[in-house]
């Protein structure tokens, strides 16, 4: 038996129709097709496949799409303005080296996100250490990634993102 | 524009921008029309006898294509994975070489034994028609403790190929010379090792795809490879029989592989042999389950090892015990690893005179055992410099001290070891000076006296490593018994416009080729970066390439690209020369142009590509047209980068949590082409260092081989709270012998780290007595190790 559900994705509506069991993050990369978010793990517990839901950042692969039904879904293909202007936290990442293969960024810049915001703009390492909890990284070591956040936490402050 | 962007520039990464974006393309992404899911049956025993399989009512759920087991493999003749590379035992016979078939047969033989797969419309439909498979095992004992694998009654895994569990005994080294320089000795340190298991969790999940063309007969397989001609040799050769020209292998982006990703595995051969046989696309993608259950593990040495010093602490000599795990089948490169890759690695920087090494490969009922990034370095720089830090404590001597007093000296290069290797190149002394100051060693004590006051306990500890790596050179790794080349492959293919594709034989997962590589060319042509596009993992248009692994890429296929570079100048000289009608003796190639010394007369690289392309004005008779060069390189040696770490931890003896305070990294990984990225290259093998210290472990229930650390909540990956920044510094001893003076700097940081940690950690509960943690050194461990400490913790 599928579903009908709609939602908007980076401020295009979408809909489709899904098994009741369709996880979010299947939605957005098996009817959707767009494959930024990634799935690492099956546990919930690499953060690969984070997004901002209505403003709430979410791990997909812990949510339904039928759960999504009307909201407002941000997506890593969403954050940049354009080719040329990309979010402050993506062109932190890459002034700061802060991936390798990337397969965890996506997660991990929408996390950054989420976290800089939650904060206020004002983070120390210590606490940028202590949320990316839910993100894990094999290549970098994190050392670039604390740096990147850190840096675009300013950056997004004044960009008013 | 070389400045900014040239040799030793920090240039920003060209792959960021799709990976930032969402755009990447890894295997999962792949968008094939009428694609089929594959899922497998994984064996839930260790070891069982397959009495039947059952899968009719799974053949009836909805959406099933089809259902393949292990029946269906052999009367098709599949044949078995390969192991490709054949150690001698210390007799000179081979290693015990048991069957792998890609899918079990009769008897499974690890917990995620691939026992069916099905094939169906959607992963989903897959998964469950899986569950309806009935299989009847009947069910046996299970061989999972290594230190055991060779008692008697213990279960084996192959009775009649590998009796008694044993894939080789090897040595190497005089046992005579060795004992005899024991005798002689003022001083023995003692110590047993267990170099834990590792599951090496790259964060993208293995994966496949394949197509079959029916009309053309060709196979296209996508796979997330570290070395897609490797795998396509090995499928054709050994495998599926598939003629290398009708199989082209893809590994597009990749997320991750430290090594997991070298090997030819079960699920990505079924999914290109079923390919043609379901007549759709087939795609599957491994669940972070199956990755822990299947992707090749890491270490796992039970080892015994002694140090002889004499009465002024030279070291005398080194004797190494080791059993190393192989698993319950051997996989791709899983031989080499404990022998070639470990023990000719045991002279580390010092000037031991005589070694010997014993290594007794076992199988046992659990997942196959291979190269993880460092493969064999860790666990052999793990054992040196556990030993000498050991010893030194032992005899109250300073430990850089006792390092510095065995270092093999500046001048003592070309070095032959007592192990085979001769090390190119190499200048310690510097090192080690480098991070003591880095890490301000002189202040140590006075940080450990204010860290007691606040009730904690905190160690200090040095990690000296050397490695060899850019395998290699391919005459060596034949009579090592090696089953193929090692040279790398670069092509330069000028198009007509001036910009330019640079196709290379190495993978990039991570490694950032795609500027690097750029930067050389770049750097070397005297072109804009961004006219540089470098191409990688695709066997239909790159030349024929031994892939990436044990930090290789720059050394080898960096050194081939500039040898390509040099037949681009060498026949720009001769079109310029024509242009300026000059002799091909006065031309010169500066910054991007042809000039005729002592003239104004130029001619830019760009004008000479184009005359190549259209030339009508060209010396046809002697010269082809076009500008395309590639160049193959074999190198004359291994590269050997050295380096010293120094960590210091600080423990909470209330709780046992071991903090890493400062981690220092000082390495010579020779000249540098991009220092941000050789940076995050050392950063990332710290880490994995410091979790196999601290935090991961692979374990298997000990009676039943059920693997209890399959999932992230029971197998604790580094996080970034558990690691601080990092202090890192270097030397530049330029290796001689490849074209731009590098080494590898892949593995360092993993290779290193453990035993800097451990160190630290023993450094820390030394005034307690307590003289043995075994890694992982979790809380637990250290707590219980603090309440049966001779002394107590509060002073």
């Amino acid at each position: 038996m599928t579903i009908s559900v709609a939602m908007t994705v980076n401020g295009k509506a979408v809909s489709g129709k899904v098994e009741a069991r369709t996880l979010l993050v299947q939605f957005l990369r098996e009817h959707l097709g767009m494959t930024g978010t990634h799935v690492g793990c099956d546990t919930s517990q690499c953060g690969a496949c984070v997004v901002d839901v209505d403003g709430k950042s979410v791990k997909s692969c812990t949510m339904l799409a039928v759960q999504a039904e009307g909201a407002k879904v941000i997506t890593i293909e969403g954050l940049a303005e354009s080719a040329d202007k990309l979010h402050p936290m993506q062109e932190a990442f890459r002034e700061n080296h802060a991936l390798q293969c990337g397969f965890c960024t996506p997660g991990m810049v929408m996390s950054a996100i989420d976290m800089v915001k939650r904060h206020n703009y004002q983070l120390d390492e210590a606490t940028v250490r202590r949320e990316l909890e839910g993100n894990l990284c094999r290549c970098t070591g994190y050392h670039n990634i604390v740096k990147a956040i850190l840096a675009a936490a300013p950056a997004m402050k004044s960009a008013g993102v | 524009m070389t400045a900014e962007t040239g040799i030793g520039a920090r240039v920003k990464r060209k792959e960021d921008q799709r990976f930032l974006t969402g755009t990447g393309r890894y295997v999962d992404d792949l968008p094939l029309a009428r694609a089929t899911y594959a899922y497998f049956l994984r064996s839930p025993h260790a070891h069982a006898k397959i009495k039947s399989i059952d899968v009719s009512a799974a053949k009836s759920m909805p959406g099933v294509v089809e259902i393949f087991t292990g029946k269906d493999i052999a009367d098709a003749k599949v044949g078995g994975l390969i192991c490709g590379w054949v150690v001698k035992d210390k007799h000179g016979e081979p290693h015990k070489a048991p069957p792998h078939p890609v899918m079990a047969l009769d008897t499974v033989r690890y917990v995620g034994d691939t026992v069916a797969m099905v094939v169906a419309g959607s992963h989903d439909e897959a998964k469950d028609a899986a569950e309806a498979i009935h299989v009847d095992y009947d069910v046996k004992p299970a061989n999972v403790d290594l230190a055991r694998a060779f008692d008697k009654g213990v279960p084996e895994v192959h009775a009649a190929e590998a009796p008694g569990n044993l894939i080789y005994d090897w040595e190497i080294g005089v046992k005579a010379d060795v004992e005899a320089a024991f005798a002689k000795a003022a001083h023995v340190t003692r110590m047993d090792i267990v170099n834990n298991r590792l599951i090496p969790n790259a964060m993208e999940p293995r994966a496949a795809a394949a197509e079959y063309d029916k009309g053309t007969g060709n196979y296209t397989l996508w796979s997330t490879s570290q070395n897609p001609h490797v795998l396509r040799l090995i499928l054709s050769a050994f495998v599926l029989g598939i003629p290398e020209h009708k199989l082209r292998v893809i590994a597009p982006d990749v997320g991750g592989g430290f090594g997991s990703k070298i090997f030819c595995y079960n699920e990505e051969t079924m999914v290109c042999w079923a390919a043609s046989r379901v007549g759709r696309p087939i795609k599957w993608t491994a669940e972070r389950a199956e990755s822990f259950m299947t992707d090749a593990h890491g270490r796992d040495h039970v080892t015994h090892a002694e140090l002889a010093l004499d009465k002024d602490h030279k070291f005398l000599a080194l004797k190494v015990e080791t059993i190393a795990n192989m698993g319950a089948y051997l996989s791709t490169f899983s031989t080499a690893v404990p022998t070639y890759l470990y023990a000719t690695l045991l002279a580390g920087q010092y000037t031991t005179p005589v070694i010997y090494a014993n290594v007794k490969a076992a199988l046992t009922h659990t997942a196959p055992v291979d190269a993880y990034r460092g493969a064999g370095r860790p666990e052999a720089t793990f054992v040196i410099e556990s030993i000498v830090s050991k010893a030194a404590a032992e005899l109250k001597v300073d430990p850089a001290e006792l390092r510095r007093k065995n270092f093999i000296p500046s001048d003592a290069f070309p070095y032959q070891t007592p192990v085979a290797l001769q090390y190119d190149s190499g200048n310690y002394p510097p090192i080690i000076d480098e991070a003591i100051k880095i890490a301000d060693y002189k202040g140590f004590e006075s940080r450990r006296a204010e860290a007691k006051s606040r009730g904690k306990l905190r160690g200090i500890g040095f990690s000296s490593y050397i490695e060899a790596c850019g395998l290699g050179p391919s005459r060596v790794i034949g009579q090592l018994g090696g089953g193929v080349g090692q040279w790398e492959s670069a092509q330069i293919k000028f198009n007509p416009t001036g910009n330019v594709q640079v196709l290379t034989g190495a993978h990039s997962h991570g490694q950032s080729h795609e500027t690097t590589f750029a930067q050389l060319v770049s750097d070397k042509l005297g072109i804009p970066i961004e006219t540089v596009e470098v191409i990688h993992g695709d066997t239909a248009t790159t030349p024929f390439g031994m892939g990436s692994y044990g930090s290789r890429s720059l050394a080898v296929g960096g050194s081939a690209i500039m040898k390509a570079a040099d037949k681009i100048i060498a026949k720009g000289k001769k079109i310029a020369a024509h242009l300026m009608e000059a002799s091909v003796a006065d031309v010169v190639f500066e910054n991007g142009n042809f000039k005729v010394a002592g003239t104004d007369k130029t001619v830019p690289l760009g004008a000479a590509v184009f005359a190549a392309y259209v030339p009508h004005n060209y010396p046809l008779e002697e010269l082809e047209p076009g500008m395309d060069e590639n160049a193959f390189y074999d190198p004359s040696n291994f590269v050997y980068p050295a380096g010293t770490q120094i960590c210091e931890v600080e423990i909470d003896p209330d709780t046992g949590v071991v903090e890493v305070v400062n981690h220092t990294a000082v390495d010579d990984f020779g000249n540098i082409i991009n220092p941000m990225i050789v940076e995050g290259q050392v950063h990332g093998g710290i880490v994995q260092g410091v979790g196999q210290a601290l935090l991961e472990n692979a374990v298997y229930d000990k009676e039943t081989g059920q693997l209890l650390s399959g999932s992230y909540m029971d197998y604790t990956m580094p996080r970034a709270d558990d690691v601080p920044s990092f202090k890192l510094g270097n030397t530049v001893t330029p290796c001689p012998h490849n074209p731009l003076g590098v080494k590898g700097c892949g593995e360092a940081g993993a290779i290193a780290a453990p035993a800097a940690v451990m160190n630290a950690v023993h450094d820390a509960l030394a005034p307690l007595g307590v003289t043995h943690v075994p890694m992982p050194a979790t809380p637990l461990t250290v707590w219980q190790l603090i309440q049966s400490a001779p002394r107590a913790a509060a002073g």
